[in-house]
């Protein structure tokens, strides 16, 4: 859903301190404009307010983080390392299936604590503060077929930052689904669904590829080393997560072929394709239901230019959806079921977000703001509703993205661009 | 290093594990058990003066050893978080058993070094790195020595004294001068086994200067200076010289040795203690980048764009303080948080510096 929003604010200079300075990229041309975003909910002193208070509350969870959230993460990993272990073991014995089935399930369990709750959440800098190396943002890699640097890049940075931006957040419909309404329509997105089920299967690939940005290199957005050390990257972790997964496992394997069966190595193999498959599903399904629920809003980049630390976490608050559920089902979102609070403070450990969520209903309560959430089977439902309604042609031709319609509006837009630049190289001689 | 950590740390079980280490994974069956990463136990803690002392540490088998007059990093986890300082070992080389020791002067308002004056107990873990440093006696040793110290700088040349002490009977030892200057006899770590080594035949001498509460009838008297080392018939020429101290005797020892000509047999070794000014006004002291060994005056930006004015060219990404892009050790100083005030000034913490602000002096490890 989108609220182009056109009533601009009072103009006046932005506010001395620096935090209210738009991140560089986001500065409009003009700059004495003031962004939209918010303007149709608050004015724009409680848009100020609204920012203050939610840095009051980083601040206090930040003061107070310590020995409990350094424990916590410890003990998570403690768990995965013995799913994994357990797992592995269970795999091993295909000949007793229910300790292989217990090896299939432990091990997907394993993959999806180390990809979420760990993972995710160390690569955001949430456990920087503890100076252990073991769990540093700028050091951690994950178990996952994407490499960790593409990944933060296109997640820490371009999603969080410019979040549900048409155009600048490229996990909007990820390139591939009609997600929301102002996207233009393609004869591809009748495949919506279908595409989305074929991509819960394989997401893991889907999120390397999305890191290697080929769609930028061809489009003559990125230079050419750059995509090279992207492929580069992407290559040599995927031959590691290969070896380990399909070769080292299998054939550490083979030692129990004399007392088992010749497709002992088989079965571990395609055990362990099944765990990485459930890690797939669930890590899909649970960031879909994060942004692509019906409600969740977009925005175009000339409502978020220039706009302050209140705009921008209310962009956040409005872009965002959270799940409901019991406490092992947060711990195995690694908490994005907060994906609310997770878009608010992304950089303060996860498992504090429930409790922050407190301060956030009271603010919205406040602020006669709306708070995006429900049961998992809601929200899913939802996105898949918003899959298929999106899927179908519009009527209105200037939706559709190849129509003539469209081209000539585009073609139009380019040349009063090249006007444009022409007039100011003009005007600079 | 045993078999089994070097079967643990090989290439097929780097690919067993991967993406992560082995020590992921051994680090939480049992603490000491990692194979690469170096962690001890303390074994005690020993009182040496009313304000300094010795941590005896049983590091696990992934620690190389050390040379005596090396280093160590030395990390105290207080509150979740990893507190890393630097300090030289204090131990003889040739100690039996495998323990080592350092030796710690507790300064004002310092984190670490009060921590592990007041509060250290034995059992705890410590994170350390293989022992560093070149500020080590040759391998073929020569015929005088000269170890000098002042303060808290006696702990490398205290470990250089006691391995020579300690050293093989039969094998050639050097003719050893020790001069160690201190406040007071009070003020003084490893006063007995000084004294003891006063009387030990054979190896040298052992000479303490007491700057503000001189003994009576005191050979030496007063600061360091080159009379000093006439008195005690030293030729700084001809003697090689292991100098650790504050910046105001290195710097004197210095200028006697230059004077002397003899400024090639001079080693030296600092001790860095960054001083801290949280009242410092804005945009004053010098913002330094270690890793470019780049400095500049502190001009009141965020540490981002001091860095890329100064011709660097830092990671980022939203410049917003979200992404965790910019994210970069601080090796001391303090910084101000643009957004909420907050001061932060920890020695080697990690800091987004996107959003901060340097607050008098800062290193920065970039
Ligand atoms: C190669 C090398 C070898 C060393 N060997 C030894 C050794 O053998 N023995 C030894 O004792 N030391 C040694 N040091 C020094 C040691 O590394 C530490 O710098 C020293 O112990 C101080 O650490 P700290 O944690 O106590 O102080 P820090 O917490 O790092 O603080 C440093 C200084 O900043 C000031 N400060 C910090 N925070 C604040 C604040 N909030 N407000 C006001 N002021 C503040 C304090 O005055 C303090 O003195 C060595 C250093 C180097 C570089
Ligand atoms: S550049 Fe994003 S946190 Fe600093």
């Amino acid at each position: 859903m989108s609220h182009y929003r056109t009533k601009h604010a009072p103009i006046e200079p932005l506010s001395a301190s620096n935090h209210n300075k738009a991140p560089q990229p986001l500065v409009g041309p003009d700059t004495d404009r003031r962004a939209t975003i918010g303007t149709d909910l608050m004015s724009y002193e409680q848009l100020e307010e609204f920012g203050r208070e939610l840095d009051t509350v980083r601040q206090r969870v930040l003061d107070d983080l310590g020995q409990a959230d350094a424990d916590y993460i410890r003990r998570v990993i403690k768990l995965r390392n013995a799913f994994e272990v357990l797992g592995r073991i269970g795999l091993f014995m295909p000949f007793f299936w229910p300790a292989f089935v217990a090896g299939i399930l432990l091990l997907g369990v394993a993959k999806i604590l180390e990809n979420m709750e760990i993972g995710h959440n160390v690569m955001h800098g949430q456990y920087d503060w503890m100076n252990d190396p073991l769990v540093n943002g700028q050091k951690y890699e994950w178990d996952n077929v994407a490499p960790a640097q593409e990944w933060k890049h296109g997640h820490n940075y371009m999603h969080h930052t410019y979040t549900n931006i048409h155009g600048m957040d490229r996990d909007i419909g990820y390139n591939m689904f009609r997600i929301d309404a102002e996207q233009p329509w393609y004869p591809s997105h009748r495949f919506n669904l279908p595409l989305a089920f074929v991509l819960m299967l394989l997401f893991e690939w889907g999120v390397m590829y999305h890191g290697v940005e080929l769609d930028e290199y061809l489009a003559g957005r990125m230079d050419k080393a750059e995509f090279q050390g992207r492929k580069k990257r992407a290559m040599r972790k995927i031959r590691r997560q290969l070896v380990k997964d399909y070769v080292a496992f299998p054939v550490l394997s083979l030692a129990l072929v004399p007392f088992t069966s010749w497709w002992t190595p088989v079965l571990v193999l395609a055990g362990t394709f099944v765990a990485n498959v459930i890690r797939n599903i669930w890590t899909f399904l649970i960031i879909f239901c994060g942004h692509f629920p019906a409600e969740v809003e977009t925005f175009k980049e000339e409502e978020a230019q220039n706009e302050t630390r209140g705009q921008w976490y209310l962009r956040q608050l409005l872009g965002s959806a959270n799940i409901s559920g019991s406490k092992p089902f947060h711990v195995l979102t690694g908490n994005l079921s907060y994906q609310i609070e997770h878009h608010l403070f992304p950089d303060i450990p996860a498992r504090r977000y429930g409790d922050v969520s407190a301060d956030v209903h009271r603010l919205v309560e406040k602020y006669d703001l709306r708070y995006n959430t429900g049961r998992l089977s809601k929200q899913l439902w939802s996105v898949a509703s918003q899959l298929h309604q999106l899927s179908k042609k519009p009527d209105d031709p200037y939706k559709i993205g190849n129509s003539p319609e469209s081209k000539a509006l585009r073609r139009a837009k380019r040349e009063a661009e090249a006007e444009r630049r022409a007039q100011e190289q003009a005007a600079a001689h | 290093m045993g078999l089994i950590r070097a079967a643990l740390a090989s290439k097929p079980v780097a690919s067993l594990t991967s993406p992560h280490s082995i020590d992921h994974y051994l680090e939480h069956v049992h603490p000491m058990w990692t194979v690469t990463q170096v962690r001890a136990r303390v074994v005690e803690v020993v009182r040496e003066t009313g304000v300094a002392s010795t941590v005896v540490l049983r590091p696990n088998g992934a620690w190389r050893g050390f040379r005596a007059g090396q280093h160590v990093e030395f990390g105290v986890e207080v509150e979740g978080k990893r507190r890393v300082r630097v300090f030289s070992v204090s131990s003889s080389e040739k100690r039996a058993g495998r323990t080592f020791s350092v030796s710690v002067k507790a300064h004002p308002d310092g984190y670490v070094s009060q921590y592990l004056h007041h509060e250290l107990k034995p059992g705890t873990l410590v994170h350390l790195s293989q022992a560093d440093g070149e500020f080590v006696l040759p391998r073929t040793l020569p015929d005088h020595v000269l170890l000098l110290s002042g303060g808290s700088g006696i702990t490398p040349v205290m470990a250089m004294l006691r391995t020579l002490r300690d050293a093989k009977p039969g094998t050639p030892r050097p003719q050893v001068t020790f001069l160690h200057y201190a406040r007071s006899r009070e003020d003084e770590m490893f006063t007995a086994e000084l004294d003891a080594l006063v009387e030990e035949a054979g190896l040298g001498r052992v000479v303490r200067v007491y700057t503000r509460e001189p003994e009576p009838g005191a050979e030496l008297t007063g600061r360091f200076t080159a009379e000093h080392l006439q008195q005690l018939g030293v030729d700084p020429a001809t003697t090689l010289t292991y100098a650790c101290g504050p910046a105001g005797l290195i710097a004197s020892v210095r200028d006697a040795y230059e004077a002397a000509g003899a400024a090639d047999q001079l080693r030296v070794e600092y001790f860095k203690v960054p001083s801290v000014d949280l009242d410092a006004a804005d945009a004053t002291g010098t913002l330094t980048f270690e890793d470019s060994a780049v400095s500049a005056d502190n001009s009141g930006a965020t540490i981002l764009e001091q860095a890329e004015s100064a011709g660097l060219s830092p990671r980022y990404g939203c410049r917003m303080g979200v992404c965790n892009t910019c994210a970069v050790k601080k090796n001391h100083g303090a910084v101000r948080h643009v957004i909420t005030g907050e001061v932060a000034a920890n020695t080697d913490e990690t800091v987004k510096i996107c959003v901060q602000v340097p607050v008098g002096d800062v290193s920065m490890a970039l």
